[in-house]
């Protein structure tokens, strides 16, 4: 039986905390007079992951539940307020000088708005090749060469090289942010939303296109979405987020076939089904509550139809359910 | 048989901009009877929402209706006058936005609105408008209604929003409902809540509704009757059982089939090549010609609209 | 309504550059704003004066009758002449003269140099040094934003006069100094404005795309933020250049600024304020009126970059 791959990027009990900085004047006030402490969103609440080599992790949840701010740690656009980051095992810091620098360039990012994540003043060259030519993956001379071959790879016509963002359509756009993360040679890709904002039609395309260049490249995604529809297609594991907390976890098959979590469940019922006519709609009660206020006790209690005691004053742990699928829920321990 | 409550003739909707013409609704019709659901179905570009704010009388310069009829209770809703329409939008005929910040005004409070849209159709006093408007609070499924009353927009949620747009939009008790994406912009677990209720109300109602999406699952949960619209026109339409079931045309079938929820995972998606046509190209023929698998000569003259009882297919070469 | 409309407008705009059929020329963001700018004929009439009066004071050595500045042209047997009259060597003076015989158009053309020259150049100063700070108080944030931003407003609530005319008090009279006063008062703003913008760009997403790229710092902020930061700023210079030629006026009228060797426009005005009631009236009235023409252009020319650079407004 051979060993599972190696971990490429583990997190560790990582939270995240946003609060308002204060400026000089309310810094001067809370010192002759301490009040109570600044609001903060709780984003995330000891959160532990980890994505092993070539396996697609699909993270799913709704809003307010830190799946971009997660994806967006591990990516290194934000740092943590609590907890570890690893990357082949090591932490992050590590790679901030000497040798290592460039395996910081192994984990890139697609975002969400294609429009608002390319630089609208800049040529799509240089959008995709200014990274490769100043960390000297490239040389100046081949730049434009080296460009080329990253859009064909993408499915774009590298004539329109020195177009404008503005110039594209969304679908173009999209596949624009992804030669531009893929122009790093990265191994790891955290994408956020990716196709959320794209039409059926064209969200098909750019799934596909995932697919083939994990495939080609050998990559390793974190795909976050809120479309369980996309994340069954594409994932081989499921992380299941809600208010800042894992709550589920297993593999994709597994997820969808025995959601334990009530909450996976409601995710599961909402699931895009064509041939369900005329369906009653039974939705789950409440709404999503404020991640400035998060719920005592388990975060869901609120809404869950099987809530009792236990739930409103004691936070469940994840407890292992099944074969590599683990739950956070009460309900599994009577 | 009693006539329709909408029949949609023929409409053309164009846009007269600097770059060009943009035909953003091109030779659209439909009827809607009372209390049924019609489900608009397109991707961006499509002209479904077009044809929503085409109904409403809601095109602005330079924009303009420039052909075709829409008869709503037996009136032609085209060329209105102001005063004519004052009379029947949030009255007769109400729409849903996605974004429901375009139905609130964030600077008045949630009681000082609904007030207003009871008492601009009808001649009650106040307190009687404030019982109507927490009546249609509590219908739509918000709890506490006279705290919500007394709130302003920005102090609640997305989805607490668009309840309080829908009950505005079922105030006055229309005969019938165009609700553009509202839930688009929502989560999943609210979205069902959301059209729960819609379902709820329209059936104790029996008013009529138009949703416009590009959610052909929610419409199938949700619809009796759909159209397919691609670059401004019908290609498809029916009922919501022949059509998903029974696709005619190819683009129908396309997007049925790129939906990741129908295919095994892990298996590539069944792709529709290339995008969709420029809004400003004016095309001969058919416009989905490019991306179609079964093109040929015959597709480069305008299609024609081929009736099969209730189904309606806008093909020369329709699958069946 | 109206926001959808325009996003289609906008869309089949946008959409006609796009497609994979024949390539279609590069379409750069500033050729598009010329493009708009075009559009409105009342823009272009200010433009083309704007452009009239700069080129007559860039030419001034070369086209005007007379040197002003020289003294030994003067006659003072040819002061206060009117309009149209002749002097004593027979030159017509189109616009007459002022109380030392200096020729008005002359003085005019000149003075128009200085007024145009120091508006500009203290314009662009002050650009560079608001640029600078305002960047990096909304880049950094923290204590540069709260140090920057406090000076900011401070600076803001003293009235500009106030500020200029102790600094030339304390720093006597010329032309750099009055461009030196001129930047004092104005940098301000253009700190403030380059800051709101940058902080609305700081969040998007192709900011943090380049932190994920691992790109540094200095070229994040002068390479990404700069450029996407820029149309507010141009559209508050080009109304800051007519406020500074303003300025510069009143402080000369005031008797501060420049030398009554070489005169502004203000100080010309304010020469001839004394005889305005006596019937010479020209002597204040024609570089009053070149003022005003120069103050409208560019506002005109200011009005329409304003309206074309703002992404919000459908056209």
């Amino acid at each position: 039986m051979s060993a599972l791959p190696a971990p490429l990027v583990e997190l560790r009990a990582v939270s995240k905390r946003f609060e308002r900085t204060l400026d000089l004047a309310e810094r001067a006030t809370r010192l002759l007079r301490p009040a109570a402490p600044a609001p903060a969103v709780h984003a995330l609440d000891r959160v532990d992951l980890t994505v092993r080599e070539g396996e697609v992790v699909g993270l799913v949840g709704e809003s307010g539940c830190g799946k971009s701010t997660l994806g967006r740690i591990v990516a290194r656009a934000l740092s943590p307020s609590a907890g570890e980051r690893l990357w082949k095992g090591r932490p992050y810091a590590d790679f901030d000088s000497g040798r290592d620098r460039r395996e910081r360039l192994a984990v890139q990012m697609i975002f969400q708005d294609p429009f608002a994540s390319l630089n609208p003043r800049m040529r799509i060259v240089d959008i995709v090749g200014e990274a490769p030519a100043v960390h000297g993956l490239v040389r100046r001379r081949e730049r434009d060469e080296y460009v080329a071959g990253v859009l064909q790879r993408v499915g774009l016509d590298p004539a329109t090289m020195r177009r404008f963002p503005h110039q594209f359509s969304g679908g173009q756009r999209s596949r624009i942010g992804i030669a531009r993360a893929l122009a790093v040679e990265p191994r790891f890709l955290v994408c956020d939303e990716a196709v959320a904002s794209l039409d059926v039609s064209i969200q098909a395309q750019v799934l596909n296109l995932f697919a083939r260049l994990r495939e080609e490249l050998r990559l390793t995604y974190l795909f976050i979405s809120h479309d369980l529809g996309v994340i069954r297609h594409l994932s081989d594991r499921v992380v299941v987020m809600y208010l800042g907390r894992v709550v589920e976890s297993a593999r994709a098959a597994d997820l969808f076939a025995a959601p334990n979590h009530p909450y996976t469940r409601a995710l599961v019922d909402e699931l895009p089904r064509m041939d369900l006519r005329r369906r009653n709609f039974v939705p789950i009660r409440g709404e999503i509550p404020s991640p400035l206020a998060p719920p005592s006790g388990c975060h869901f209690h609120p809404r869950c139809p099987h809530a009792f005691e236990r739930c409103r004053h004691e936070a469940p742990a994840l407890r292992e359910v099944g074969e590599g699928h683990v739950s956070a829920c009460h309900l599994n321990e009577r | 048989m009693s006539a329709p409550l909408l029949e949609v003739e023929g409409l053309r909707m164009h846009f007269f901009t600097k770059a060009g013409v943009v035909k953003a609704v091109d030779d659209a019709s439909f009827s809607l009877e009372r209390g049924r659901i019609l489900g608009l179905v397109g991707e961006s570009g499509s002209g479904k929402s077009m044809t929503g704010y085409s109904i409403l009388g809601l095109v602005d310069p330079p924009g303009r209706i420039v052909g075709g009829h829409i008869r709503f209770e037996g009136r032609d809703l085209v060329g209105l006058s102001n005063a004519q329409w004052r009379g029947l939008r949030g009255n007769r005929i109400a729409m849903i936005f996605q974004d429901p910040m375009m139905t609130l005004n964030p600077v008045l409070r949630i009681d000082t609105q609904m007030i207003e849209a009871v008492r601009a159709h009808h001649a009650v006093s106040r307190a009687e408008a404030r019982d109507r408007s927490r009546e249609a609070l509590a219908k739509v499924g918000i709890a506490a209604p006279d705290e919500r009353l007394r709130a302003y927009p920005h102090h609640l949620s997305g989805g607490m929003r668009q309840r309080v747009a829908i009950a505005i939009a079922l105030l006055n008790r229309p005969a019938l409902v165009i609700a553009d994406e509202p839930t688009t912009a929502l989560d999943v677990t609210i979205q069902g809540q959301i059209l729960y209720e819609m379902q709820k109300l329209c059936r104790e109602s029996a008013t009529a509704l138009i949703w416009i999406t590009h959610d052909l699952s929610v419409i199938a949960g949700l619809a009796d009757d759909v159209c397919v619209m691609y670059a401004g026109r019908i290609v498809e339409s029916g009922s919501v059982d022949e059509v998903l079931d029974r696709p005619l045309h190819p683009y129908t079938r396309g997007l049925l089939e790129s939906v990741p929820g129908r295919n095994a995972p892990g298996r590539p998606l069944p792709q529709i090549p290339g995008m969709a046509p420029s809004p400003l190209q004016s095309l001969d023929g058919c416009p989905f010609r490019p991306r179609c698998g079964r093109a040929t000569e015959a597709c480069r003259t305008q299609p024609p609209l081929q009736s099969f009882g209730t189904r309606r297919v806008r093909c020369a070469h329709p699958l069946a | 309504m109206n926001e959808a409309t325009r996003d289609l407008v906008a869309a089949a705009a946008e959409a006609a550059a796009t497609g994979t059929t024949a390539p279609v020329g590069v379409q750069s963001p500033w050729r598009r704003i010329l493009a708009d700018f075009a559009e409105s004929r009342l823009a272009l009439v200010g433009l083309a004066l704007l452009v009239a009066i700069a080129l007559a004071a860039l030419t001034a050595p070369w086209i005007s009758p007379q040197n002003p500045y020289d003294l030994s042209q003067l006659d003072v047997l040819d002061s206060k002449l009117a309009p149209g009259e002749a002097s004593m060597n027979g030159t017509v003076h189109w616009l007459g003269t002022d109380d030392q015989g200096r020729d008005m158009l002359s003085a005019i053309l000149y003075g128009l140099r200085i007024s145009l020259g120091v508006g500009v150049s203290s314009v662009v100063c002050a650009l560079a040094l608001g640029l600078v700070l305002g960047l990096a108080a909304a880049y950094f944030g923290g204590w540069v934003d709260a140090v920057v931003m406090r000076v900011v407003d401070l600076q803001l609530s003293f009235p500009s006069i106030l500020i200029a005319l102790i600094l030339l008090a304390v720093l006597g009279q010329g032309v750099g100094k009055i461009v030196v006063a001129l930047v004092t008062v104005q940098w301000a703003y253009y700190a403030r404005t380059v800051r709101s913008s940058a902080l609305v760009e700081r969040q998007k997403e192709y900011i943090e795309a380049a932190e994920v790229l691992a790109l540094s710092r200095a070229r994040i902020v002068l390479r990404h933020l700069l450029p996407n930061c820029l149309p507010p700023l141009i559209v508050v210079a080009t109304v800051q250049v007519a406020h500074a030629i303003a300025l510069e006026a009143t402080l000369s009228f005031l008797g501060l600024g420049l030398p009554i060797t070489e005169p502004s426009l203000g100080l010309l005005i304010a020469n001839g304020f004394q005889y305005l009631l006596s019937g010479k009236y020209w002597i204040s009235f024609y570089p009053g009126v070149a003022l005003m023409l120069t103050i409208i252009a560019i506002n005109l020319v200011a009005d329409q970059l304003r309206d074309v650079l703002n992404p919000r407004l459908s056209r």
